[in-house]
């Protein structure tokens, strides 16, 4: 056998910081970058007599996640105490969920090459975040940043049913991009609001069981997670072709050496000795609240993308570039029906607005030209007042100036001329200084009239209506 | 005053005597301290104060007498001394649990029932000595030494708020805070013959209290008479947004009640009292069991119906309240680690060497029993057999409360503790200690409050007779417990 006999199964465990202002159980900030342990209180400092305090937001994002995952929502689950000692785990346990977590159920769908796939979720639960180990700050000492203490989290937890790395990475995206659309969480895998935990297994292609798992955490970005699961993929295959056994264990994945590890914790000496939260009643949600957090999901990217296919005709590249933030798509869809162009607003969006957007590094929100800006100059190309290639100086003068399409048409003198008599002149001067192709042209060969349009274009500074211009040529042709 | 008056005052005389003008909170702060220094109350005598601050108590009630001049007229509790456990967060006393793990902590904030406390005009002038993290019986396990019973000084307070009875009983302040996990505010009130009340879980906040075992622990007062406990637990009863555990349930007054019924030849008629069969065991202390009748002549002399009734499960409260509190207490201890505050061992080692060698060093005896008790029915593969079973227990002892008060009973009388107070060390084998909160724990676990007021003596040594009435129903618990104490007037303390 072969790597290419063996079949990746892959299942990730996806922590996502909750967008709430402040922490799960405390008034703290929860902004990132601040001053080491300055978003602190006696609760999340675990002080002697502190008690948490369930915030409501934090709930009400998770909710909302798991309704667009098209999980169960229970109307009653149970936070749980996982105990553990760590420096960066103030109380000595985290709250969180264990066998009554907060929804269970519900799927992903993902594409890879055009095929569409279904990943089933397992269970979306809350819990709260630990502090920072800082271990290369001071020499020879640990430091303990606790800012980020009992930030809220939910974990969602994936079946496994990937079966690529690429499908690993596409269920990651589809799910940031979600999380995106529903404003419940920053999903930065660089700031740490999105992390990953993949469970990997190889078995011989046809079979059924499932195969011994590792655990390989420390990815910090996409990419990575792809190769994480690539090489710990071929280790298992490697070792399964030599007859060997896979130890459950746990990989830490190193981006430099591109490599994966073995952590030094055992796995399995962990004993979390789960128990009910004392200190929170049950989580008990009321189906009228819980309905209105439904109602107020704005539409997910799937839906958008169905849509866009429908009301705008374009293309499924197209659609995925558009929608892949909600930001941009909203850019999109007002330019689209403002200027009643769909075509040609994908065509400007995912060129010059993206790039400009992209080389000035303001958000797309705060871009300059405004989505009905751009309209008025697409409408201007459309209605044949600017010729396209003017099109693009007008974007450039609109993205310098600030001023409105029209007025910059106008003052840059970039409106098509369509005037006879000027059109007229411009042929005169162009049969004036290409006598043989004018002559070729008059006498019948008909196919020249293209050389003597792009000469007129070319004189004018590419101002001439080229209609117009083709027109008059014919009636000159007709008339010699 | 001179502290013989001042040890013989209620609280109500004191905040009386102070809004009035007749006296100021300063007097009062200088004969509490007095009085204490003319007992012995710290570690070279009765041991019943770990903490306490003279400049920060005349700060107090400097501060106090400022806001006296301005309103007129004082709280509830104006100028009352009251000493509070200290397992209780308080500002500028330290708050160590009488552990040596938190040797030196102050807190940097207060806790809610504290608050209230001085909020209604309270000074706060000590920190009590208590069982180690509350957990014992006797006061023994303190790091700081064992406190001595006022009563007879060669024997224990009761645990594990033995320096809080101990301090009422001594007259060194009328009210004190002391705090119920398993009996640990009644048991020692019965020793020292004071009155002692553990109200209903989540009636008090438990913001501030040092976490023994979350799902049982409430703060509670002990008070030389059943108006003063009533006042005090008035005023820190009520939810609290800061404690998710509390109820918003109104409190009202319950002295207003019971008051009002005083001149009454029969305030308790048309209450029927349950005696539960389960607290009046074949070998029961014969001298307690005497004592125990004499109460229930005097509940029926009051107009109370009193009837046998039965709490089945009582005898399983022992097992159940010594699984699920080690268990909790395991989970909520594990954040005295060395790392944020309290003691750090010195080691070479890494961060294992550095957690286990600071609790080592930092916990006592019993305490690293509890922890060691608490983790093993929490591990995998033990849960099931011992912290599920309890709590599928602990739910039957509730039940067995639920059936009788459903059944027309408006309050149980029992003995509240096996025995009067032991002397110092007689007690070793920690099961056998475990059995003193045989009468006591059953309340915790069901979450009913329950009360302890002295009933009488045997051999100079105080008994006490406890209360217990249904979920939020303080006022009648009150009720009855001022009508007994009424009626048994000064043979209560005979």
């Amino acid at each position: 056998m072969t790597q290419s006999d063996w079949e990746m199964v892959v299942g990730l465990e996806v922590h996502v910081q909750l967008k709430t202002r402040s922490k799960a159980f405390c008034g703290c900030s929860t902004d990132f970058g601040a001053a080491p342990n300055s978003n602190t209180c006696p609760i999340c400092l675990a002080l002697p007599g502190s008690l948490p305090v369930l915030n409501e937001k934090a709930v009400a994002l998770a909710v909302r996640a798991a309704v667009a995952l098209g999980s169960t929502i229970h109307p009653v689950s149970i936070f749980a105490r996982k105990n553990y000692f760590y420096p960066d785990l103030p109380k000595g346990y985290q709250i969180s969920q264990f066998d009554q977590p907060l929804a269970t159920g519900g799927s992903l769908e993902i594409a890879v090459d055009g095929d569409a796939k279904k990943i089933g979720v397992t269970r979306v639960h809350m819990e709260e975040d630990a502090g920072k180990s800082l271990h290369d700050r001071f020499p020879g000492s640990t430091a303990i940043d606790l800012n980020r203490a009992g930030v809220p989290l939910i974990e969602i937890v994936s079946e496994p049913d990937m079966r690529s790395s690429r499908e690993a990475t596409a269920y990651l995206r589809e799910l940031k991009q979600m999380l995106q659309y529903l404003s419940v969480s920053d999903v930065s895998m660089e700031e740490g609001s999105l992390r990953v935990d993949a469970n990997v297994s190889a078995r011989p292609r046809g079979e059924k069981k499932l195969g011994t798992k590792t655990e390989v955490k420390n990815m910090n970005s996409f990419s990575g997670v792809e190769r994480a699961l690539d090489f710990e993929f071929a280790r298992q295959c490697a070792l399964l072709e030599r007859g060997e056994k896979i130890h459950q264990q746990t990989l830490l994945w190193d981006s430099v050496r591109n490599e994966a590890r073995v952590s030094r914790t055992k796995e399995g000496s962990h004993d979390y000795r789960f128990f009910p939260e004392p200190d929170l009643g049950p989580l008990v949600l009321d189906r009228d609240w819980i309905s209105s957090v439904k109602s107020a999901i704005p539409e997910l990217p799937s839906d958008m993308k169905r849509r866009f296919a429908a009301d705008y005709g374009i293309a499924p590249e197209e659609i995925n570039q558009l929608a892949s933030h909600p930001e941009l798509a909203a850019y999109y869809e007002s330019a689209a029906r403002a200027s009643g162009e769909p075509k040609a607003a994908a065509n400007w969006v995912m060129g010059e607005v993206q790039a400009a957007v992209n080389s000035s590094g303001v958000p797309i929100t705060q871009f300059r030209i405004r989505p009905t800006d751009l309209a008025q100059l697409i409408t201007l190309i459309r209605d044949g007042l600017i010729s396209h290639s003017a099109g693009k100086k007008v974007f450039a003068l609109m993205l310098e100036t600030g001023k409105p399409a029209p007025q910059i048409a106008q003052d840059a003198g970039l409106l098509k001329v369509g005037d006879d008599t000027a059109l007229a002149a411009w042929i005169d001067e162009v049969v004036a200084e290409h006598p043989v192709e004018a002559a070729r042209y008059f006498g019948g060969e008909r196919k020249l009239q293209g050389v003597l349009v792009g000469f007129v274009m070319k004189k004018s500074a590419g101002k001439a209506d080229p209609g117009r211009v083709n027109q008059l040529l014919i009636s000159r042709a007709g008339a010699g | 005053m001179n502290t013989a008056e001042f040890a013989a005052l209620h609280a109500t005389a004191i905040a009386a005597r102070v809004s009035a003008g007749e006296a100021s909170p300063a007097d009062l702060v200088k004969a509490t301290f007095d009085r204490a220094a003319e007992v012995g109350a710290g570690s070279d005598a009765l041991n019943l104060i770990l903490w306490s601050d003279r400049d920060l108590a005349d700060r107090d009630a400097k501060a106090l007498e400022e806001g006296l001049t301005r309103a007129g007229t004082g709280g509830r509790l104006a100028g009352v001394p009251v000493a509070v456990k200290d397992n209780i967060a308080t500002l500028g006393l330290p708050t160590t649990c009488a552990s040596k793990i938190l040797a030196g902590y102050v807190s940097p904030y207060e806790a809610t029932v504290v608050t209230r406390l001085r909020e209604a005009g309270a000074i706060v002038i000590a920190k009590t000595n208590m069982d180690e993290f509350a957990m014992g019986s006797s006061n023994e396990n303190s790091a700081y030494g064992p406190a001595r019973n006022p009563v007879d000084v060669r024997r224990v307070t009761g645990g594990s708020s033995g320096g809080s009875a101990g301090v009422v009983a001594a007259g060194i302040a009328p009210i004190a805070l002391g705090s119920e996990t398993g009996g640990s505010v009644r048991q020692p009130a019965s020793f020292c013959g004071v009155v002692g009340v553990k109200p209903t879980y989540g009636r008090v906040s438990r913001y501030g209290l040092v976490a023994f075992a979350s799902s049982l622990d409430q703060v509670g007062a002990l008070a030389r008479n059943v108006e003063d406990a009533a006042l005090a637990m008035e005023i820190i009863a009520g939810e609290d947004s800061k404690d998710s555990t509390s109820k918003p349930i109104p409190v009202g007054s319950y002295r207003d009640q019971f008051l009002s019924l005083a001149s009454s030849p029969a305030p308790l008629d048309g209450i029927t009292i349950g005696v539960p069969a389960e607290y009046f065991p074949e070998d029961m202390d014969p001298g307690i069991r005497s004592q125990c009748d004499r109460s229930i002549e005097a509940l029926r002399s009051l107009g109370a119906r009193v009837v046998d009734v039965s709490l089945p499960h009582s005898s399983l409260a022992i097992p159940v309240y010594y699984i699920v509190a080690p268990a909790e207490a395991s989970s909520n201890l594990a954040r005295f680690d060395g790392v944020r505050y309290g003691s750090r061992a010195a080691v070479s080692g890494g961060l294992r060497e550095m957690f286990g060698q600071t609790r080592s060093e930092g916990f006592g005896r019993e305490v690293t029993r509890r922890i060691l008790l608490g983790t093993y029915v929490l591990s995998a593969g033990y849960y099931d057999a011992y912290y599920r079973k309890a709590q599928a227990v602990r739910a039957l002892i509730t039940r067995d409360f639920h059936t009788v008060f459903g059944n027309g009973i408006h309050a149980l009388f029992t003995p509240t503790t096996p025995t009067t107070a032991f002397a110092i060390g007689a007690v070793t084998d920690p099961y056998e200690m475990y059995l003193g909160d045989v009468f006591t724990a059953s309340a915790n676990l069901a979450g009913v409050p329950a009360m302890s007021i002295p009933i009488g003596r045997i051999a100079g040594l105080p008994v006490g007779g406890q209360i217990i009435a249904s979920h939020f129903c303080e006022s009648m618990m009150f009720r009855v417990a001022y009508a007994l104490e009424s009626a048994l007037g000064s043979e209560a303390h005979q």
